[in-house]
């Protein structure tokens, strides 16, 4: 069988740390070849090493069987290689048609021909199922359907082997069973295929080959129907890991939340959480189970005071905290580790260092008498980034922004379990990490409720709320529709919760409590 | 070659290459390069006297560069440098002339904090416009520059009653110093410059050393995490401006305490506050990057004064001049990427 592409002992560095290290990666015509790896392993490195970003310091790339070199991008595109990447690159008032275009308009007589592209794109979306509307903007479809018309904005442009660089991350289970059948679909028209990724179960279902990289590594490849996910997630990680996260009984003792009729109106004014009621007990995990948007963003915003309360009452430690500042609740014994790492969770511009101390920065021994003690912040951050073991090119030094996702997620989670909160709001918590990170946090979590703590755990990610929590609120339309324990329900009832439809048992008027 | 030296042939490189275009255009201007860098450089390091002016006409650019920095660094663009320091300038002076009988002691740091109080109200107004009502500071603040020169002028009519300057401020108000007027040949060189290098430092201490100033600086990068941790995003955005109009007031004072003594009518802006933006991107925003940047800037305005007595180039033409060195340092970024490709290709041999 021919390679299509190969890259052979390829070495990256960036000023001295070494992100790639004599990794050997060949893909063979018509196969779905993935590359799995932790978050900061190297994987999106090498990624941009074949599409011509970076510039390798050792090792070679052949493509159909010729040394290559890749200058930049364009070099890339002409070779056939395409990159459908993980936050998708389209402007979202142009339409589909527009979108795909962009950059390799077909003109004639300095006349962009849009008709004739949109009846392509339409063939081409045709061709291979995609199902993609080539007149309708980009604002006004799903994010399954944007991503596909990423994958034919790669098609468009003749490529012939197609990089997806974490496909699956924002996808519905719905979504991501379609993006399998289109990856299919796409071998069978010929095409080759590299997925990053560190989801197990999606590299079993879809891909032929694996090539594992771990620190920068190249470990080794395997074939996929010859291995499991045991075996795999230790490649990886290089140790064995476990996935069902262990845990005994909870042992839930007073209340330290307790949210009565919520009010919560989002910026346009529109009610998004409506009359809701919650509480959390010490020594339990609550999961907040429920489909992206049923206000789940509001819920926390205005338990943390981000965001102003219309009616209703929040009361922390039996304390009212309702529409306090978000000082004063944090005060009360309250963590946060919110869902926009970005936009929330750190100063990606301030060292990993000076992040740590975002919380707590006021406080002894971190400022004295108005005066900052910066010896005791990297003394701290030190301490956590060895404890939650965030890696990054200069420790504590290093930039927020330099750290990959995982790592940026994994310091935020270590400053605020580090403050040990009585009740830790985790909001989407794993997005995007890799099973080694995941079950690190989720352990971290349980510990926490072990020592008798609360934590309230929202995720889209139904397999997590399952393990992790004790109860299960599931939220609909703003609203707390049911209560569950994980033991007596299973993923198809919380399914049919999430999408609205309240349990015909008597276990309805649990939602009520 | 390593980083160190890259960061260190980068400006030497830039001011190179500033000088060969400089020299150009005044050859095909049909003037003689030499004799006009020769008169650049006696009018900047000639003798003390001209030392002494170099030195009193980077003192303003420091503080203006300071107060430039200090709002960038907290994520806020102070355009407004020039109207508030135009406010320090007349606070400085009126407190200067007006306030009779106090002892040196007291009446120069009275004036002195008069101008630094006037330039800060300057920019509290713009500090406030945008943390209540989301008005753009750049745009208060610009406007505020012209309430400010005309505010100015309306004061001074009122203080000369209809003249167009004030009288002499007080010697227990002045910064004037006949010793170091005598080491440099009675230039008008005054304690000015102690006051814009402790400010230097006052800038450094806040910015890193405060707790306060990690909040500022917080604020400045990304509000949202600021607001997440608990920190109140408006006061510090007050704050910033406050502190920023602060230097600038001080700005004002070394021209009213220092140079002239005087507050007279302005026709039109001083140009020290917009420069003082050019000299806080020079500087990069640090503390000791806008001493940098306010001794070129101040070097070569001195010097060029020079140059059409010496070398009898045209003042337009030397405008250009200086403007082409100080362009080139600033695209300094330009030869850092070229410096670094080159040495990339080297190593890769």
């Amino acid at each position: 069988m021919e390679y299509v592409i190969e890259m052979l002992g390829i070495r990256k560095e960036f000023g001295g740390f070494v992100a790639n290290n004599n990794i050997t990666l060949q893909l063979k015509k018509g196969e779905i070849h993935a590359l799995l790896g932790e978050n900061g392993a190297g994987k999106s490195t090498l990624m941009n090493v074949l599409f011509g970003l970076y510039q390798p310091e050792a090792g070679e790339i052949k493509v159909r069987g010729k040394s290559v070199k890749i200058t930049d991008p364009n070099v890339a595109n002409d070779l056939g290689i395409g990159m459908v990447h993980q936050h998708f690159m389209l402007v979202e008032n142009f339409t589909v048609t527009e979108n795909i275009i962009l950059g390799a308009e077909p003109t004639k007589g300095g006349i962009v021909n849009i008709k004739k592209a949109a009846n392509e794109i339409q063939a081409l979306s045709e061709k291979y199922g995609l199902d993609v509307d080539a007149n309708a903007k980009i604002q006004d479809i799903s994010v399954g359907m944007q991503q596909r018309v990423e994958i034919l904005k790669t098609l468009y442009r003749g490529a012939e082997i197609l990089i997806f660089d974490e496909p699956t991350a924002s996808l519905t289970p719905q979504e991501i069973t379609e993006l399998i059948q289109i990856m299919k679909r796409l071998i069978q028209e010929g095409k080759s295929i590299i997925i990053i990724t560190h989801k197990l179960k999606e590299i079993m279902d879809v891909s032929d080959r694996v090539t594992i990289i771990r620190k920068g590594e190249g470990i080794g490849t395997v074939v996929t129907a010859e291995t499991n996910t045991d075996q795999l997630a230790e490649m990886m990680v290089g140790r064995q890991v476990t996935f069902k996260t262990e845990k005994g009984p909870a042992n839930p003792t007073e209340e330290v939340l307790n949210v009565q009729d919520l009010v919560v109106l989002d910026y346009r004014g529109v009610e998004r959480i409506k009359k809701l009621n919650l509480t959390v007990r010490k020594g339990e995990i609550v999961g907040i189970a429920g489909i992206d948007g049923n206000g789940q963003t509001e819920l926390i915003e205005a338990i943390t005071g981000l965001r102003k309360i219309k009616s209703g009452k929040v009361l922390m430690n039996g304390q009212d905290v309702t529409n306090k500042k978000p000082r004063q609740i944090t005060e009360t014994g309250l963590g946060h580790i919110p869902s926009d790492r970005h936009k929330h969770g750190l100063v990606l511009d301030f060292t990993i260092g000076h992040n740590i101390a975002l919380q707590t920065y006021y406080q002894e021994p971190f400022s004295k008498m108005s005066i900052m003690n910066y010896k005791e912040v990297s003394k701290k951050a030190k301490q956590i980034i060895e404890e939650f073991d965030v890696r990054s090119g200069h420790g504590e030094a290093s930039l927020a922004r330099s750290l990959s996702g995982g790592n940026q997620q994994k310091a935020i989670i270590g400053r605020e379990i580090d403050r040990n909160p009585d009740l830790l709001i985790a909001a989407l918590p794993t997005r995007g990490l890799d099973v080694g990170a995941i079950e690190f946090i989720h352990k971290r979590l349980i510990e926490q409720r072990d020592k008798g703590k609360a934590v309230l755990l929202i995720s889209f990610e139904l397999d997590e709320v399952m393990n992790v929590s004790d109860r299960i609120a599931v939220i609909h339309d703003g609203e707390i529709l049911d209560i569950v324990e994980p033991k007596e329900t299973n993923e198809q009832e919380l399914g049919l919760l999430m999408a609205g439809e309240k349990r015909k048992s008597a276990g309805a008027v649990k939602g009520d409590e | 070659m390593s980083n160190r030296v890259i960061n260190i042939l980068v400006p030497v490189i830039s001011v190179i290459i500033g000088l060969i275009v400089g020299a150009i255009v005044m050859a095909v201007s049909g003037y003689n390069a030499v004799d006009g860098y020769i008169a650049l450089w006696n009018g900047i390091f000639g003798d003390s006297y001209t030392i002494g002016e170099t030195i009193r006409q980077i003192t303003p650019y420091i503080l203006a560069g300071l107060a430039v920095a200090f709002a960038f660094r907290t994520g806020l663009f102070n355009i407004g440098v020039e109207g508030q320091l135009i406010m320090g300038w007349a606070a400085a002076a009126y407190v200067g002339y007006a306030v009779e009988g106090l002892p040196k002691f007291i009446h120069l740091p009275l004036a002195l904090i008069a101008a630094a109080l006037a330039g800060a109200f300057w920019a509290f107004i713009a500090g406030v416009l945008k943390a209540r009502f989301n008005v753009h500071e750049v745009i208060a603040t610009i406007m505020l520059n012209y309430i400010a020169l005309h505010v100015s002028n309306a004061l001074i009519k009122v203080w000369a009653d209809g003249g167009d300057k004030t009288q002499r401020i007080l010697e227990t108000a002045s910064l004037r110093s006949p010793f170091l007027e005598s080491i440099t040949q009675y230039s008008r060189l005054h304690w000015g410059i102690i006051v814009a290098l402790l400010m230097v430092v006052v800038m450094w201490f806040i910015l890193d050393k405060t707790t306060r100033g990690y909040e500022l600086k917080a604020v400045g990068f990304n509000h949202h995490a600021a607001e997440y941790s608990g920190m109140s995003v408006r006061r510090n955005i007050i704050l910033a401006m406050t502190i920023s109009g602060m230097f600038a007031g001080l700005g004002g004072a070394m021209e009213a305490l220092g140079t002239f003594e005087y507050v007279g009518i302005k026709g039109g802006f001083t140009g020290i506050g917009f420069d003082g933006i050019a000299v806080a991107l020079l500087g990069a925003n640090t503390p000791l990057g806008v001493i940098f940047g306010a001794t070129l800037f101040g070097s070569l305005q001195n010097g060029a004064l020079n140059m059409p007595n010496e070398a009898g180039i045209p003042t337009e033409i030397v405008s250009i001049i200086i403007a082409l060195i100080i362009f080139f340092v600033a695209s300094g970024y330009v030869i850092r990427v070229l410096l670094e490709k080159f040495n990339s290709k080297k190593e890769g041999k």
